[in-house]
């Protein structure tokens, strides 16, 4: 995973509730068996016409926020299913950071692994920022992950809570299973011991 | 004396492999379901590493998204679907996975074949790259759906990194009137928590009305906390559960079943535990469901009208309601009843289990598929459309003019040949309203199996109670 450095990039609101997984990327487009490619179809049913052409409406297509690199987003973005295509169209697209009130569990889960940072503020700031992004490409937001602090176009820092492990995670761009196979004896002993407690536990037998 | 811990944090404490400083968990995983759609690129990741599968005795794969439900023996056309089916046969000979081929009579919606195979039994942690792996916790076990990296970890280490969750208890007291379903109460509960009402939080559901459904029943409210933002449902363990799951092929037998059972007993919730979240409903007020909007909580009793954005105070909300009836096609004020529908889909792990098709068929028996509606009956599995041919069922639905599909999740989630068209308006027994959710422009009313039945026979949104005999 690539290290998640400081940066600063334009930032779009999406100020729609409940954005789902299924309008980040319709499930249609999760035929692949590659993680790359999907950034074309992210947002896909909003963001083009049936015959493919661009919507204007549609926020990314504008001008002003076609290299937007962070999102910022209403109530509940990312709930429905756990598809983590949503993620990698996101970062596809070169989405590399999320600001709302609250995320889906799964979603916000998937983000953090593949090096997004996605971040929760009271609803008061997620509304600055929401006006922040509507000034479209010249008001740009710094967001620095060690410092916990995104900068805002009139200079205004606003300090973010994250967790300590995915912090580290992100910062040191560290892969999960690599640290997990570290603790391979404890997985061991759990299963030794559990074998024990639990013998009846399913065991299914390849045919 | 410890203090009293809930059904959850019971079985955390017994999968707890490792605990870091900060709070961040290695939990054990028991059984790990595996589908086509998100697992291609965690195999990717473990070859690419040269890592193996730790435990593939704990990992069972199957193919259901992308199956067709019809002619499944002339293969599928599509070849973006066929290549992800492909990929997974073979995936699973290459990490020497357990796998039910197509043909088998156990392939089936994968949350369907866990259960019905004995597989998923209480206290255990259940995994799937799938968001309505939230079913198998209708059994007294923690049951997620992760994303594709953690399907990776799981895949080479048998374990997740993890905070627990909060505890959330929702409690259905009392006995529903007639023609109220499981489905109906999930959609009651999701209506009113709201689609992030559960986020963080692992649901436990409890009362009168909970203790009294079939597993079926326990398995579709669970199966739909996901909807309202849980990660995870559970229902505690009791009679119920272990009369389901006696003799099915991978429960335990002889002295290991009472040795299971004396273990299982232990688990629900002790007395005086207590809840960082809780909700009461009263099961005698629920009335059948339906969803008039594109999210989940748009929901409402069959009885009511579509909701005037003007009389919503929130802006936020109104915003959304707003966009959700031009979708959808509606206008304010209308009767739920008045909403006609071409398309009926009965199947999906929400509604795609024999009890389910049998609510559907006793709603359909001696009446007729309204002119111009297709209506799709999808059993969730190859045993579950066998048990129904045994019963009879099939023809009854077939004479209505209901077709009888093979095992999939087809409809649900537009990713085979079974989808809406542009416009199109279903009533369906699947999980999700979303905008082009079951195909592109798509219009999705979420419904239990008898109310879909009753939608497709009148061919509108109907009170399955008009229906009762």
């Amino acid at each position: 995973m690539k290290k998640f450095e400081t940066f600063t990039g334009v930032a779009a609101p999406m100020p729609s509730q409940n954005i789902d997984t299924d309008k980040i990327i319709p499930a249609r487009f999760l035929k692949t068996i590659q993680r790359a490619g999907l950034g074309k179809s992210l947002f896909n049913d909003q963001r083009y016409n049936d015959d493919g052409s661009e919507k204007e409406g549609f926020i990314l297509n504008q001008p002003a926020y076609r290299k937007s690199e962070i999102l910022v987003v209403g109530d509940n973005f990312g709930c429905g299913s756990s598809r983590e295509h949503a993620p990698w169209a996101l970062t596809d697209y070169g989405i590399r950071t999320i600001i709302g009130t609250d995320f889906a569990d799964i979603f916000f889960n998937n983000s953090f692994k593949n090096g997004m940072l996605l971040i929760k503020l009271p609803k008061e700031i997620v509304d600055e920022l929401m006006d922040d992004a509507q000034k479209g490409a010249n008001a740009r937001l710094t967001v620095d992950l060690e410092a916990q602090e995104i900068t805002r176009p009139n200079g205004d820092k606003v300090k973010f809570d994250v967790d300590p492990f995915r912090k580290h995670c992100l910062l040191n761009g560290l892969d999960d299973i690599g640290l997990t196979m570290e603790k391979r004896s404890d997985i061991d002993t759990f299963e030794g011991k559990d074998g024990n407690a639990r013998p009846w536990a399913p065991s299914i037998a390849a045919e | 004396m410890a203090s009293p811990r809930t059904l959850f944090d019971k079985i955390w404490q017994n999968h707890l492999v490792a605990t870091q400083e900060d709070g961040t968990c290695l939990i054990y995983i028991d059984l790990h379901l595996v589908h086509e759609v998100t697992s291609p690129q965690a195999f990717e990741g473990l070859r690419a590493a040269g890592r193996k599968l730790r435990r593939p005795d704990k990992t069972l794969a199957v193919a259901d998204h992308n199956v067709p439900t019809t002619n499944r023996a002339g293969g599928i056309a599509n070849e973006e679907s066929r290549i992800q089916v492909e990929t997974l046969e073979k995936n699973v000979k290459e990490f020497g996975v357990p796998y039910y081929p197509v043909m088998d009579i156990r392939q089936g919606v994968v949350h369907i074949i866990g259960p019905e195979q004995g597989l998923t039994q209480p206290g255990m942690t259940v995994v799937c790259g799938d968001s309505h792996t939230a079913t198998h916790g209708a059994f007294g076990g923690l049951a997620f759906g992760i994303g594709t990296s953690e399907v990776e970890h799981v895949m080479a280490t048998q374990t997740l990194i993890q905070r627990p969750a909060k505890n959330m208890r929702v409690t259905v007291n009392g006995k529903p009137p007639a023609g109220t379903s499981a489905k109906d109460f999930i959609l009651a509960i999701i209506g009113k928590v709201g689609t992030a009402g559960g986020t963080g939080h692992v649901i436990e559901f409890a009362g009168e009305a909970i203790r009294n459904l079939s597993m079926e029943g326990r398995m579709t409210v669970c199966n739909m906390a996901i909807e309202a933002g849980a990660r995870a449902g559970m229902v505690a363990p009791d009679e119920t559960t272990y009369a389901y799951l006696k003799g099915r092929p991978h429960a335990p037998k002889g002295a290991a079943w009472d040795a299971a059972l004396a273990y299982w007993k232990t688990l629900p919730s002790d007395e005086g535990a207590t809840y960082d979240k809780e909700v009461v409903l009263d099961a005698s007020e629920i009335i059948p469901f339906v969803t008039w909007g594109t999210s989940p909580q748009d929901a409402l009793p069959i009885t009511g009208i579509v909701p005037d954005p003007a009389s919503i105070a929130d802006e936020g909300r109104r915003a959304a309601v707003e966009r959700s009836i031009e979708y959808m096609g509606l206008t304010a004020g209308q009767k739920l009843t008045d909403i006609k529908i071409d398309t009926v889909f009965v199947g999906s792990c929400t509604n795609g289990r024999i009890e389910d098709i049998r609510a559907a068929a006793a709603v359909a028996k001696g009446r007729k598929v309204a002119p111009g509606v297709r209506a799709l009956i999808v059993p969730g599995s190859g045993l579950v459309k066998e048990q129904a041919e045994q019963e009879g069922l099939d023809k009854i639905l077939l004479d209505a003019g209901f077709e009888w599909r093979e095992p999939g999740c087809s409809m649900c989630l537009a990713m085979n040949d079974d989808k809406l068209r542009p416009g199109e308006r279903s009533a369906s027994t699947s999980n999700r309203n979303f905008e082009g959710r079951q195909g592109p422009g798509g219009r999705t009313h979420l419904v239990s199996p008898a109310m879909a039945a009753a939608a497709a026979v009148t061919g509108h949104l109907a009170d399955v109670r008009e229906f009762l005999t």
